[in-house]
């Protein structure tokens, strides 16, 4: 074969790779907005489950998960900036450093529900904060910890050396340097890293199934340390455990989580794209 | 009293032997040239004297670096680099206004009232002759500055430090030839004030504004003199050799 005709072949199927993928997502997200949009009515958004969740609407499991997800980041983003701000700045390269790496990638590979085993056993029965929005926060925390912690290294190692340089050179101190120069012009990495860490926070279900998530609860919690309903745990119950579930308020429910989700991906692309423009180097 | 009182310093970065007992003294108000090719050593030397090679890896050195009297390493390094500002080859503005970059290092060591922070950063841009072009713009982004503009902004901004002594490490191997007139203008003016080292592959720039010169060989000084000396009357053969460009 010649070798035109082997480039257009490896060609075509580099392309077709990628119209899969492109075709997937929009496959899925017609199918969910075809089915799902009709269901969605202020009562729908607004109400309580109903008539044991055939009805009503899913109000808690959205107060719910936006409560687990604002947990996650409260706990996360500190620490995890931190770490970071460490790892990028302080850390030398020795064996101690290779091992926190290593164990942040590891960390960033544990099954989702292997982390909801262990918030069952470090956060509601150790630490005794029982089933509880305290316990499900934490453990989605340390799930996204690592993907925090990667992207905001990322985002300060981003920032040019010659900047931390001329800061030093001036007099300025290391600390001084981090907080006046490297942060400021990191932030929109960090930010984005953190919004995308909430995503995936907000469709999890496993590590919040032993944890917070509870199967029915038509009401909002009043404290850290109640139930919660959240809408990925909601949509699997509502869509394997109670029968007779009209197939409107399941797609609606879908379509909700995937609205709320895909909202946090696109704010993350905005600034994204903001600060590309305004990049002064 | 000397500035820099630097004797038999040896600098190496892990196997590389950087700078093999360099002693010379930087004499107060004056412009010292360091010449030679390219890594004989001249840009670690500078960088010596502020302990801006401490940020590399593998570093060390022996002998003693004394300024003013005291040994570098006993200074604290923060006060030292106040003191001893640098202006590097490549202009480099912070990401910060052109105001904002004059008044960095001033206010990272304290100076917080708004009124003296202006007072500050407007002489410090009169110094560089810089004023008159930005004084209307001073709130817009340093990186909108042309190459040249960029780096008298850089020499306002180690001026606006109040240092005693400035280095200034090849400050023109990017600009134009009047651009580095302005710069050197600027220096002549500084010497006044301050005591300048000055690293320069430029060799005819060395001769027009340096009072002494030093040139460095594969990371040796091999000569040290009275500028206007070491051009006529070289004692060295590779002195001559580099400054009537047979190599280098």
């Amino acid at each position: 074969m010649n070798p035109h005709r082997t480039q257009r072949i490896a060609f075509s199927f580099l392309f077709a790779a990628n119209l899969l993928i492109v075709a997937l997502v929009v496959v899925i997200v017609v199918i969910i907005v075809q089915k799902g949009l009709p269901a969605i009515t202020w009562q729908f958004l607004s109400d309580v489950p109903r008539q044991g969740m055939r009805a009503g609407g899913i109000f808690p499991a959205i107060i719910g998960t936006l409560y687990l997800v604002a947990g996650a980041i409260v706990f996360a983003l500190p620490i995890g900036l931190l770490a970071a701000i460490y790892l990028s700045e302080y850390a030398k390269d020795n064996i101690l450093t290779r091992l926190i790496k290593l164990a942040i990638v590891n960390l960033a590979g544990v099954p989702s529900v292997v982390y909801g085993l262990f918030g069952l056993a470090l956060f509601v029965v150790f630490f005794k904060f029982g089933v509880s929005i305290l316990s499900g926060s934490l453990t989605l925390g340390i799930m996204i910890l690592p993907l925090i912690i990667t992207a905001s290294r990322e985002a300060l190692e981003s920032v040019p050396q010659s900047f931390r340089e001329v800061s030093l050179s001036l007099g300025a101190s290391k600390w001084q340097t981090i907080r006046h120069i490297v942060l400021p012009n990191a932030i929109p990495g960090i930010l984005t890293g953190t919004i995308l860490g909430l995503g995936r926070a907000a469709g999890e279900t496993a590590p919040i199934l032993f944890t917070v998530a509870a199967f029915y609860l038509p009401q909002l919690p009043r404290s850290i340390f109640d139930q919660a309903m959240a809408l990925p745990y909601h949509l699997y119950v509502i869509s394997t455990q109670v029968p007779n579930v009209d197939e409107k308020i399941r797609y609606g429910t879908a379509f909700v989580l995937l609205a709320l989700v895909l909202t946090m991906n696109l704010v993350a692309i905005i600034i994204r794209y903001k600060f590309r423009m305004k990049k002064k180097w | 009293m000397v500035i820099f009182k630097v004797e038999s310093l040896d600098v190496r970065f892990g196997a590389i032997h950087a700078l093999k007992g360099v002693s010379i003294d930087v004499e107060p108000n004056e412009i010292l040239s360091v010449i030679g090719p390219s890594n004989s050593g001249k840009s670690t030397f500078l960088r010596t004297l502020n302990r801006m090679n401490d940020l590399q890896p593998h570093y060390r050195m022996s002998g003693t670096v004394a300024f003013e009297g005291q040994d570098i390493r006993t200074l604290d390094v923060e006060s030292l680099r106040r003191r001893v500002g640098t202006v590097y080859a490549l202009p480099l503005p912070l990401p910060l206004s052109i105001f904002d970059n004059v008044a960095y290092g001033a206010r990272m060591h304290g100076l917080k009232n708004r009124t003296k922070v202006a007072e500050r950063v407007e002489a410090a841009l009169r110094q560089a002759y810089l004023w008159d072009e930005v004084k209307d713009r001073l709130l817009e982004s340093a990186f909108k500055l042309s190459g040249g503009q960029q780096q008298r902004l850089c020499i306002a901004r180690t001026l606006a430090v109040e240092p005693e002594v400035i280095l200034f490490d090849e400050p023109c191997s990017g600009l134009d030839p009047i651009s580095t007139a302005k710069v050197e203008e600027a220096m002549l003016k500084l010497k006044k004030e301050y005591t300048i080292v000055l690293v320069t592959n430029n060799v005819m720039q060395a001769a027009r504004v340096g009072d002494r010169t030093a040139f460095f060989l594969s990371g040796e000084l091999i000569e040290i003199g009275v500028t206007d000396r070491i051009f006529t009357a070289p004692r060295d053969k590779r002195t001559e050799g580099y400054i009537s460009g047979k190599f280098g």
